[in-house]
């Protein structure tokens, strides 16, 4: 089984977000890369369904050089080749990604039995790439997946829908979208990292497009940032608890 | 969020709620501090600082008698509170220099009281079963060595000082400002409003500098990277109790270790590239994922230590289920020097550093820091090497302090030479002397910043003419020879045959002025400072336990003038404790970059003195510790009547920008007399130690009074000074040690190649057993140095007793070996020219 997996390298979250001055971008200086749980969890299917049926895992990205950074990550995990589509420092929306994966998959010369996708993005979040891939390359699409088999050429894949959840089959080759849940993706050994950063990527420079989105200003939204205070241990801590619940007018 | 309101006045406020703060908040109400406030801007009980992503493991044994003890008193602080593990720790080695090195703490650990052994590849997989054998060449089995828990403790700490009603905590409180006026500290200012403080001491790690910085003053630190993943689960250790069943690894030649902690095993290094950042760069906790001092892992950095974590420790870094789960660029605090950066900050009273601490020593930091504050002293020595003022005057640049982190951070488990020098941001400090001793190919070592020749390899000649003298006391082995040159014994002999100069001697130099100027100095000095102007004499400088704080000599040049000269290390230590005891109308006022200092020694140096200078300069018109102006070629100079050689001549302070025609004509004349430039190999080790001159921070230091140093000669004046009533006690009791010089009597006893010992080695009997007084203090040796003149290497050491007595039998051990040494002097008093022929009456 061939299996493309394509990743978008972001900022990794959870504290308070600051812009540049410019308000085009996160600053990340104090930052570290990630990519997303959703891709995460594209990637370990990946690797899952080739343990399982053989074949390769193919792990893509658009960005700029540094995104070789989670192309490792991915491998680390246990994909088996990388390819880096260096964006530069252009701007890419959803529409020139889309185009410029086609395109790579395209030339990669591999016939994919399955293109895995988050089902969008952790920065940008316009849950149109993997739909736009299968479109670029007329190949029938199934997204915000959170269960997946594979067996003679089809795949079973199930989401969540309001009160229930819908199950679709799908024959291969095909594009599937999925959510954090499928799996749980695996913490790579040292070993698989040490092997990954030693891995060879391959580097293609895809054709940029006219016309796509265009971010105009990023805005960070109001949030409640008050600190977690231990106020104690044990009964000798309720009074100082009491005083806070006072203090909130809770009690 | 904290209903607390702060409040408007503390007695003390300590700034930083990690260990260190922490532990003084709780030592510091133990000693009766009863009015503390607690500050960090960040939450209880991990406020996001260093303290919270340690991996906490302690390694007692350091090749420094202090650190040891401070390490030891924290594990014994941290058992206390039941927050430590015996887990034991074993340093690996892979290499045959390691190995050796291995040997050496051994014998530290002897030295210094801590259980210690060497382990054969077997032993260490007895122990350890997942280390990879094959590529080790044995272990360093520390026993007493475990892990602790320090965020826990933190907390013990602050809930014993609020138990006494001593301590209120401000979590989440940024402090904004430090209000300072006429140089005293007098109000924090926060983001929740003003404290008006008596008292403030800054424990906030990283963030130290930034803090100072509000007072206008420097804490010479930088954040620096120490990398750390977590891989886990680990099947090995899924069914142990507790946090940690096996001893940590420290693989000292990558410069990692590997420590049990849990399920999970921590592999932490300090052999990547040194990754520094600027304080100003280190996020602010909202903007932090995991922790200000926690930023992410820089993988590539990491990628040499994950290879070599593979190879120690294969065998669980493979097991099939365990990944990466954590993985950090750890921030913590580097030094210029690697200590820790403690005590009264010079230019604001009332305001302490307590900075880059590790966890493993942090507790016993805060504990005699906190007897600093409150008694005037600590109890162990962390006023010699660790004081925040031995960097004033030179080494508070971004420059400087980036620089030698840099240095320093590719140290860390690494062999260190006891004489190594540090290479970068050299040179900074250059005297008068500098341009000519280079064209002599001066091998300088530095001190205090100043550049000071050790050796000149011009002098290589003299190597070939003192032969006969020299033969049995060059040093074969590398280790020995190294940072060291057969030259400085040629040098030695020459100037005690003929004449030397030895300059610079890279002094701190300061004076008290003032109408007030003698009181103060009568109350800081043990010598009688009644003395008649342009007189001199050597002193002691006590603390109240009688520990030594300095040892210095004072020159009166007016009835209200004196002229403090000390050794250059300790400038802003002994700066620091002046400035801070000065009362009434006296001043400090800073010499050190004004005066240059040549020392002119030897049996020839009346007659060149005599034939250069305009006033006479011969042993009659000058008398032993007199300081007059001289006028030489043109220069206009201070000479004293001194010497920490054992020969008659003078030490010339000269100004500097006349130092060089000074040399030039020193130079010239002397050629006459077959001068030679010497360095202070000579000065400070081979001279010195035929002298048996006690060293500040070697032989002089808190542990010992000076009854046992051998330096009572100033008897008990009338005037009342610090540490009086200790110093008259110590001289009426029997000393339970005395200062003792040895030598060396068979440096090859099973054949092979002979090893002359460096410092730090124990003192043994007969048995092997170490020697150790009737307080418990072990005897080890506090300077090594070879003596030419009489043909033996020479070491200094206090001794119990009963075994002070000339003509003792004892034993050393150096590499595992052990070497006969016999006492030659008892007490005070030269190896050389014992009665002092030359130095006091010009007799040759």
């Amino acid at each position: 089984m061939e299996i493309l997996t394509a990743i978008k390298r972001v900022p990794e979250t959870g504290a308070k977000v600051s812009l540049t001055d410019d308000k085009l971008d996160i600053d990340t200086t104090s930052l570290g890369f990630t990519f997303s749980p959703h891709e995460e969890c594209a990637v370990e299917e990946g690797v899952q369904l080739v343990e399982e049926h053989g074949g390769n895992v193919t792990v893509l990205t658009l960005g700029e050089a540094d995104a070789t950074e989670q192309l490792r990550s991915a491998i680390a995990m246990g994909a088996d080749d990388g390819i880096l589509l260096d964006g530069g420092d252009d701007e890419w929306g959803p529409v020139g990604t889309s185009k410029a994966i086609a395109d790579a998959v395209g030339e990669s010369g591999t016939d994919f039995d399955l293109l895995l996708f988050g089902n969008e993005s952790a920065d940008t979040a316009n849950h149109q790439v993997g739909v736009r891939v299968a479109e670029e390359l007329g190949l029938p699409c199934i997204t915000g997946i959170k269960e997946l088999d594979v067996a003679d050429g089809t795949a079973t894949a199930k989401r969540e829908v309001p009160g229930g959840s819908e199950v679709y089959e799908i024959d291969l080759p095909a594009v599937i979208t999925v959510k954090e849940g499928l799996n749980e993706p695996r913490y790579p050994s040292m070993r698989a990292k040490m092997q990954a950063r030693k891995a060879s990527v391959a580097e293609r420079t895809p054709e940029p497009h006219e016309g796509d989105l265009e971010l105009v200003e990023l805005e960070v939204p109001e949030s409640d940032d008050s600190p977690a205070e231990v106020l104690g241990e044990g009964p000798e801590a309720a009074a100082d608890v009491v005083d806070v619940l006072e203090d909130l007018e809770v009690v | 969020m904290s209903t607390k309101e702060l409040p408007s006045h503390a007695g003390t406020v300590i700034i930083g709620a990690g260990i260190v703060g922490s532990s003084l908040a709780g030592e510091l109400a133990e000693r009766g501090r009863d009015d503390i406030l607690l500050i960090d801007k960040g939450p209880l009980s991990d406020p996001g600082g260093s303290t919270g992503h340690a991996s906490n493991f302690i390694f007692p044994v350091e090749h420094s008698k202090d650190m040891t003890k401070l390490t030891s008193d924290s594990r014994d602080i941290y058992r206390d509170f039941g927050v430590f593990t015996n887990s034991g720790g074993i340093e690996v080695a892979r290499t045959d220099e390691r190995m050796a090195e291995l040997k050496r703490r051994v014998v530290s650990a002897k030295s210094f009281g801590e259980d210690a052994e060497l382990l054969t590849p077997e032993e260490v997989e007895e122990l350890v079963p997942y280390v990879n054998t094959d590529i080790i060449k044995g272990g360093f089995y520390s026993k007493g060595a475990g892990t602790c828990d320090p965020l826990r403790a933190g907390e013990l700490y602050r809930q014993q000082a609020q138990e006494k009603g001593a301590l209120s905590t401000a979590a989440n409180t940024m402090v904004e400002d430090l209000r300072v006026e006429d140089g005293e500290i007098q109000a924090v200012e926060t983001d929740k409003g003003t404290v008006e403080a008596d008292e403030v001491i800054i424990a906030a790690g990283l963030w130290s500098p930034k803090i100072a910085d509000m007072a206008g003053v420097d804490i010479p630190l930088t954040p620096a990277v120490h990398q750390m993943v977590s891989v886990g689960p680990v099947e090995r250790f899924e069914d142990g109790e507790g946090e940690i069943n096996y001893p940590v690894i420290r693989d000292m030649d990558t410069q990692m270790y590997e420590r049990q902690h849990g399920n999970d095993i921590e592999v932490g290094s300090y052999e990547h590239r040194p990754i520094l950042w600027d304080v100003d760069d280190v996020p602010s906790i909202a903007e932090s994922p995991l922790s200000p001092t926690q930023p992410p892992l820089t993988e590539d950095a990491f990628e040499p230590s994950m290879e070599h974590a593979l190879e120690i420790i294969p065998d669980v870094l493979d097991d099939p289920d365990a990944g990466v789960r954590h993985s950090i660029d750890g921030l913590l605090s580097v030094t210029p020097d690697g200590h820790p950066l403690l005590g009264p900050i010079p230019e604001v009273d009332g305001l302490w550093s307590c900075a880059a601490i590790w966890i493993k020593e942090a507790p016993a930091i805060a504990r005699e820091v906190s007897k600093w504050m409150t008694k005037g002293h600590p109890d162990i020595d962390i006023v010699a090497h660790d004081h925040v003022a031995r960097f004033d005057e030179y080494g508070e640049t971004q420059e400087f302090v980036k620089s030698r982190a840099h240095e320093g951070y590719q140290k860390i488990y690494g062999i260190v030479h006891p004489r190594e020098q540090w290479q970068s941001t050299r040179p900074l400090r250059t005297s008068a002397f500098y341009n000519r001793q280079e064209d002599l190919d001066a091998e300088f070592f530095e001190a205090g910043g100043w550049e000071r020749p050790r050796w000149f390899e011009s002098n290589a000649d003299l190597v070939d003419t003192y032969e006969d003298q020299i033969e049995d006391l060059r040093r074969p082995n590398e280790w020995d020879s190294r940072w060291w040159s057969p030259i400085v014994l040629g040098e030695h002999l020459h100037l005690r045959n003929n004449v030397g100069m030895i300059g610079d001697t890279g002094f701190g130099i300061f004076d008290i002025i003032g109408s007030d100027a003698e009181e103060n100095m009568e109350r800081l000095c043990v010598a009688s400072m009644d003395i008649a102007v342009d007189d001199a004499v050597y002193t002691p400088i006590l603390a109240p336990n009688a520990g030594f704080v300095a040892d210095l000599t004072v020159a009166r040049l007016g009835k209200n003038h004196y002229r403090v000269i000390t050794g250059g290390a300790h400038a802003g230590q002994d700066r620091t404790w002046f400035g801070k005891h000065l009362e009434g109308d006296a001043e400090l006022i800073g010499r050190s970059s004004e005066l240059c200092t040549l020392g002119v020694w030897g049996p020839k140096a009346e007659a060149l003195m005599d034939s250069i200078s305009e006033e006479p300069m011969t042993a009659d018109s000058f008398d032993f510790a007199e300081m007059k102006d001289v006028t030489i070629n043109g220069v206009t100079a201070k000479a004293l009547r001194i010497s920490y050689v054992g020969e008659f001549g003078w030490e010339i302070y000269a100004p500097m920008d006349r130092g060089q025609r000074l040399w030039d004509t020193i130079y010239e004349a002397g050629q006459e007399f077959d001068i030679r430039p010497v360095g202070t190999g000579v000065y400070g080790e081979t001279g010195r130690m035929e002298k048996g001159y006690r060293l500040m921070g070697a032989e002089l230091e808190m542990d010992y009074n000076p009854a046992e140093a051998g330096l009572t000669f100033h008897g008990v004046k009338d005037a009342d000074f610090i540490g009086k009533e200790a110093y008259a006690a110590a001289i009426d009791g029997e000393n339970a040690a005395t200062l003792c010089t040895l030598s060396v009597t068979d440096h090859a006893p099973d054949g092979g190649e002979p090893r002359f010992m460096t410092g730090g080695e124990p003192v043994l009997d007969e048995n092997g057993d170490v020697l150790i007084d009737e307080e418990g203090r072990r005897s080890y040796v506090t300077s090594a140095g070879t003596g030419p003149s009489v043909g033996k290497h020479l070491l200094l050491s206090y001794l119990p007793r009963e075994y002070a007595e000339e003509g003792e039998q004892l034993q050393v051990e150096y590499f595992g070996q052990q070497y006969p040494v016999e006492v030659e002097v008892a007490g005070n008093g030269g190896v050389f020219d014992p009665n002092n022929d030359r130095l006091f009456r010009n007799e040759y």
